[in-house]
């Protein structure tokens, strides 16, 4: 679990969940989570399939209202904002289903994103662009992005969050279904992002990814944190691998 | 800065004005030459495309499929007609008319985006609210109920009259351009290029900081505050406003089928659209009008408008525009 050393060594607070919780009919999708991210931290939520760690990205970034509990970002309470004001504060998400604007090209999919802060077109464009060659998509710009391929259409997704000026980055599995050396690839722009001094919450199933980037990890199973830490500490809490393995051990 | 296909390149705007004010040229130039009865013609190709184009913002570049268009017809072309019995000049009535059309329209918009209709349900809600003004217009004597407001002829200009059918031809080419013009503006700004995204993927707009209930309300706002001007139009040609034909849903799937048969989402589609649909519109009117055969002309739009989703689902306009230019609209 967390040790007190970590406490106290954090970075000043950036996003702070108190008790949230979600209930969907008879699923207790979320269930009283509470964890934190500080500025520039890289933190990753990780979790069998159906912890509830999407969810969660969606109480975090207002897309759903929790039953219960709260979110702070830089030091504001998100509560009955809509998504595109919490975007507007600095939080911005990915999709795990990505979804670009297939018929618009690259670089106009991008200008929705730097559009928000920037109302004039040439300079929101000069941006998107600026994003995208930095992103190595700049020789896509002006391709409609129903074209790309899946690894394309990934950092399509993470360059238009990243269009929007965040301070704290939401990935949900951006690396899932790529091969290692465009993993390694994604590994890299997150870690150069989070040099300029983004903080970054990822869910991520690709643990090496995890591992590599991450400072802490948040470990959900049913929609509860069952563990929080750092990486080597968290990757031999018991309750974690019986979480990931333990079918395998009912099996045995 | 580099530059790629279907982004407008240095050159085109220039070449791209001197097309549009040529065009402009030859159809102030027209009334000259035609016939009276061409210049009827033109006056519908021109107030269709009109409609259309305001139709178009919400229409064709916000994605939200208005099927109740023609209300706001309705509501701008009474307001004026009641005025204009107040002794209010139409061209006072006819900013009256369309401040209420836009109210209205911010209202409809309100109550589809606001609780998230979409599609067909807010298909079906423009259908019924143009629908529920309708049977108000033609059950309120106050408004003229089933038999419509008639406007008494003076032929002043001051009254938005005139003997000379030309005049109508030009200020239906004035409408005509100024919602193009509006579209243009719109196009080449922050609110145009979010309704693209808009129509594509809400959510994900959202994600990325916009507000969508409030762009696709200006939307509506925009566009119903233009087809209420237009009821001052129809009004003061047709001397008349009966409820059936300024509040039906015959006149909303004309505002409707020339953006999509032009192109839905472009800026010449609802111009294009009009110049295909209208005069084939009215030669078989009166063609099958004659062999006693009433509606039959609706078969015709019904083949085109099929023909046009099967085959060029993008609509006409990008199609002739890949064929010349080979790029993508």
């Amino acid at each position: 679990m967390t040790e007190p050393a970590t406490f106290s060594n954090r970075p000043p607070l950036l996003l702070s969940v108190q008790g949230l919780s979600k209930r969907f009919g008879g699923l207790q999708a979320v269930k009283d989570l509470t964890f934190t991210v500080g500025e520039g931290e890289i933190v990753a939520l990780i979790g069998p399939n159906g912890a509830g760690k999407t969810t969660a990205f969606a109480l975090i970034s207002g897309f759903l209202t929790p039953d219960t509990g709260a979110v702070r970002f830089a030091g504001r309470d998100l509560g009955g904002l809509k998504p595109h004001q919490v975007n507007a504060l600095g939080l911005a998400r990915t999709f795990q289903i990505m979804r670009p604007f297939p018929r618009l090209t690259v670089v106009r999919n991008v200008m929705i994103a730097t559009l928000g802060r920037h109302a004039d077109t040439a300079e929101a464009e000069r941006r998107a662009r600026a994003v995208l060659d930095e992103l190595g998509l700049g020789a896509k710009a002006d391709l409609p992005a129903g074209g790309l391929t899946l690894a394309e259409r990934k950092r399509l997704e993470l360059a238009r969050a990243l269009g929007t000026e965040p301070t704290l980055l939401l990935l949900d599995e951006v690396m899932s279904g790529l091969t290692e050396a465009e993993t390694e690839r994604i590994v890299e722009l997150v870690r150069t992002i989070n040099r300029r001094g983004v903080a970054i919450l990822l869910i991520e199933h690709v643990m090496r990814a995890v591992m590599s980037l991450a400072q802490r990890i948040v470990v959900l199973n049913y929609g509860e944190r069952i563990a929080e830490g750092r990486p080597e500490t968290v990757a031999n809490d018991p309750r974690v691998i019986e979480a990931y393995l333990g079918d395998e051990e009912i099996r045995a | 800065m580099r530059r790629g296909r279907g982004e407008p390149s240095q050159g085109a705007p220039t070449q791209k004005m001197w097309a549009a004010a040529l065009a402009v040229a030859v159809l102030l130039a027209l009334p000259a030459v035609l016939s009276g009865y061409a210049v009827t013609i033109f006056i519908l190709i021109f107030f269709y495309a009109f409609l259309a184009q305001a139709w178009n913002i919400v229409g064709g570049y916000a994605g939200q499929l208005s099927a109740g268009h023609a209300a706001f017809v309705g509501i701008g072309g009474y307001t004026a007609a009641l005025l204009f019995e107040r002794g209010v000049t139409p061209w006072i009535g006819m900013f009256a008319g369309g401040a209420l059309a836009a109210v209205l329209g911010a209202i409809v918009g309100y109550l589809g985006f606001r609780f998230g209709l979409r599609g067909f349900y807010f298909v079906l809600l423009t259908v019924a609210f143009a629908e529920i003004c309708r049977i108000l217009a033609s059950n309120i004597d106050a408004v003229g109920g089933a038999v419509g407001l008639y406007i008494t002829f003076t032929g002043n200009p001051r009254q938005f009259q005139f003997q000379d059918q030309r005049a109508y031809y030009y200020i239906a080419l004035a409408l005509m351009l100024l919602a193009t013009g509006v579209v243009a503006l719109i196009e080449r700004r922050r609110f145009g290029i979010y309704l693209t995204a808009i129509r594509e993927d809400e959510m994900a707009c959202e994600a990325l900081g916009v507000d969508v209930l409030k762009y696709k309300l200006l939307a509506m706002i925009v566009s119903s505050f233009l087809a209420g001007l237009g009821g001052t139009f129809y009004a003061f040609q047709n001397f008349s406003l009966q409820p059936g034909a300024v509040f039906g849903i015959p006149l909303s799937v004309e505002i409707v089928i020339r953006p999509i048969i032009g192109g839905a989402g472009t800026l010449l589609g609802p111009i294009l659209g009009s110049f295909i649909l209208t005069p084939l519109g009215e030669v078989s009117r009166s063609y099958f009008g004659q062999s006693g055969l009433h509606g039959a002309h609706l078969i015709v739009y019904g083949v085109l408008l099929v023909s046009v989703v099967l085959f060029l689902p993008q609509g006409a306009y990008p199609f002739l525009r890949k064929l010349f230019t080979g790029k993508q609209a």
